[in-house]
């Protein structure tokens, strides 16, 4: 089955990854870096995103689209990054998800697939 | 009448496992119950007049798997399954499979309330209007609620396969609370029911047993089993004739049912033997020490202190720290009992039974006005009629 995880993190999760000394950084990237080699085999695509800042939002509710400023929604996480999983099931994908060194949340999502 | 509940007896009995053997073999949730629901009511019709058949499982299996080839047969959409179906294994471990079917139904992807109603329905045979009158919900509601756990199962890839060594302790303590939840919304219930309701404690009781006979090395299930024993033990002095609910202090105890607490504490030594405690051994424990004691004054209460202390260690949450301060008040007195009680106060203001122990700890040291205001409290927190009953009575003494 394919899924997709949505790497996700709270505000002060945020926070504290733009706290990071290089060094710190180095080290945090290696870990994820580890991540990434340790399971290359069952990923596809996938991007870790810049900050919320950087986030423009189109809203096309009501015929008229509208341009805003910042993520759709103000919540308690934010999506970081996302990549693409072949896993036999979701025990599979929740084992891996589990490992994941580089946030507190992991969202995972089965894709809709085409017949 | 008696031919009927017979026949439903023998029908939950192989229900489960034709259920899970069928979801192996087709890889169809709702294929496979909706062609067991359908074989129950032929079962039904059928069984109390010309018989029950020698090998009712074999006969369930045949009935439902016929039913199943013909609707795949049909159906445009279930054309794939076939190829499925054509490359999976027939038949090996039944057990097995009624194992990978509690623990789907119960799988920590699932809410809990989809995950009850779930295992109510595929393991234990309920029907969707039990399950509502169970819990006191809409038919509608209940349907939809399986309707939608059954999507999410099949959408995202929930397995049916027993998860790894590492794993299974988490998904096991995830079946056992599902089955206690549902045991509790049995026992503390008042049985004003209608005397048709199924008995969601006996039917809790029996799918703890059905998780002691597929695992019989591990402790914990059988550590529920026999708090659920206990309880049962004790069920029919919890209520006075009139319907009024009778303390733990007060209950006749040769009303006990000794035989089901010697099978109880049976259990607990065995699973002891294990050497893995857990918090349904534990709980089980204390239990026990509760009914073999000739009376409240006579109880050992300092092996259920140290007890709650080993469970305060597995699972430090405020309801066993509360639990704790209980026991040390009857071991010790309401003082220093009081003082671990509120400390609580934060974490426990919203649940009635606090406020209770509280209201009998100020009672007992004569501060009755700060009594009343807790039994007050107490009352404003709890719905269940007999509870009610029980805080008024104690708010006119």
């Amino acid at each position: 089955m394919k899924y997709v995880f949505l790497f996700c993190g709270s505000p002060a999760d945020q926070a504290a990854f733009d706290a990071l000394t290089p060094e710190q950084l180095r080290q945090q990237y290696a870990q994820v870096g580890r991540w990434f080699a340790q399971h290359q085999a069952r990923l596809g695509h996938g991007n870790q995103l810049q900050g919320p800042e950087t986030a423009t939002t189109v809203v096309l509710r009501g015929g008229q689209p509208i341009v805003k400023d910042g993520l759709f929604m103000e919540g308690k996480e934010i999506v970081g990054g996302y990549t693409e999983v072949e896993a036999a099931d979701l025990d599979e994908a929740l084992e891996m998800a589990k490992t994941w060194p580089g946030g507190s949340t992991v969202e995972i999502r089965p894709v809709v697939v085409q017949r | 009448m008696l031919a009927q509940a017979a026949a439903a007896d023998v029908f939950r009995e192989a229900a489960a496992r034709v259920t899970a053997a069928l979801i192996r073999r087709f890889g169809d949730f709702d294929l496979a119950e909706d062609c067991v629901q359908d074989a129950m009511v032929a079962a039904l019709e059928t069984w109390p007049r010309d018989g029950v058949p020698a090998r009712p499982a074999a006969w369930l299996t045949t009935v439902t798997t016929r039913r199943a080839l013909n609707r795949l047969q049909r159906d445009e959409r279930y054309r794939e399954k076939l190829a499925h179906v054509a490359s999976s294994p027939r038949d090996d471990g039944e057990g097995d499979d009624r194992l990978r079917l509690i623990l789907a139904c119960c799988h920590p992807g699932l809410s809990r309330e989809a995950q009850v109603a779930l295992t109510l329905r595929a393991v234990a045979g309920f029907t969707t209007a039990e399950i509502a009158r169970a819990f006191v919900a809409s038919e509608a509601t209940i349907a939809q609620r399986l309707v939608r756990a059954k999507r999410k199962i099949a959408a995202a890839g929930i397995p049916f396969r027993i998860p790894s060594e590492v794993e299974l302790g988490d998904r096991l303590t995830e079946v056992l609370d599902v089955l206690y939840l549902i045991f509790n919304e049995g026992h503390l219930s008042t049985r004003a029911g209608a005397p048709s309701k199924r008995d969601l404690a006996e039917e809790a009781a029996w799918l703890a047993r059905l998780v002691c006979r597929l695992l019989p090395n591990e402790p914990e299930p059988m550590g529920l089993l026999a708090l659920m024993k206990l309880h049962l033990a004790r069920g029919r002095s919890r209520f006075d004739v009139t319907g009024h609910l009778v303390l733990l202090a007060d209950q006749d105890r040769t009303r006990w049912d000794r035989p089901l607490i010697d099978e109880a504490i049976d259990l607990i030594e065995r699973a002891a033997g294990r050497a893995r405690p857990g918090p349904y051994q534990l709980e089980a424990a204390i239990a026990a020490c509760h009914a073999e004691a000739p009376s409240i004054h006579q109880t050992d209460w300092v092996q259920i202190v140290v007890l709650y202390d080993m469970l305060l260690a597995l699972a430090p949450t405020p309801v066993v720290r509360l639990n704790r301060a209980i026991a040390l008040w009857r071991l010790d007195g309401p003082e220093s009992a009081l003082r671990d009680l509120d400390a609580l106060t934060a974490d426990l203001d919203r649940y009635h039974l606090f406020h209770a122990a509280r209201g009998e700890m100020l009672h007992e040291l004569g501060r009755s006005e700060e009594a009343h205001a807790a039994q007050r409290r107490a009352l404003e927190l709890t719905e269940n009629t007999a509870e009610r009953a029980l805080l008024e009575r104690r708010l006119f003494r």
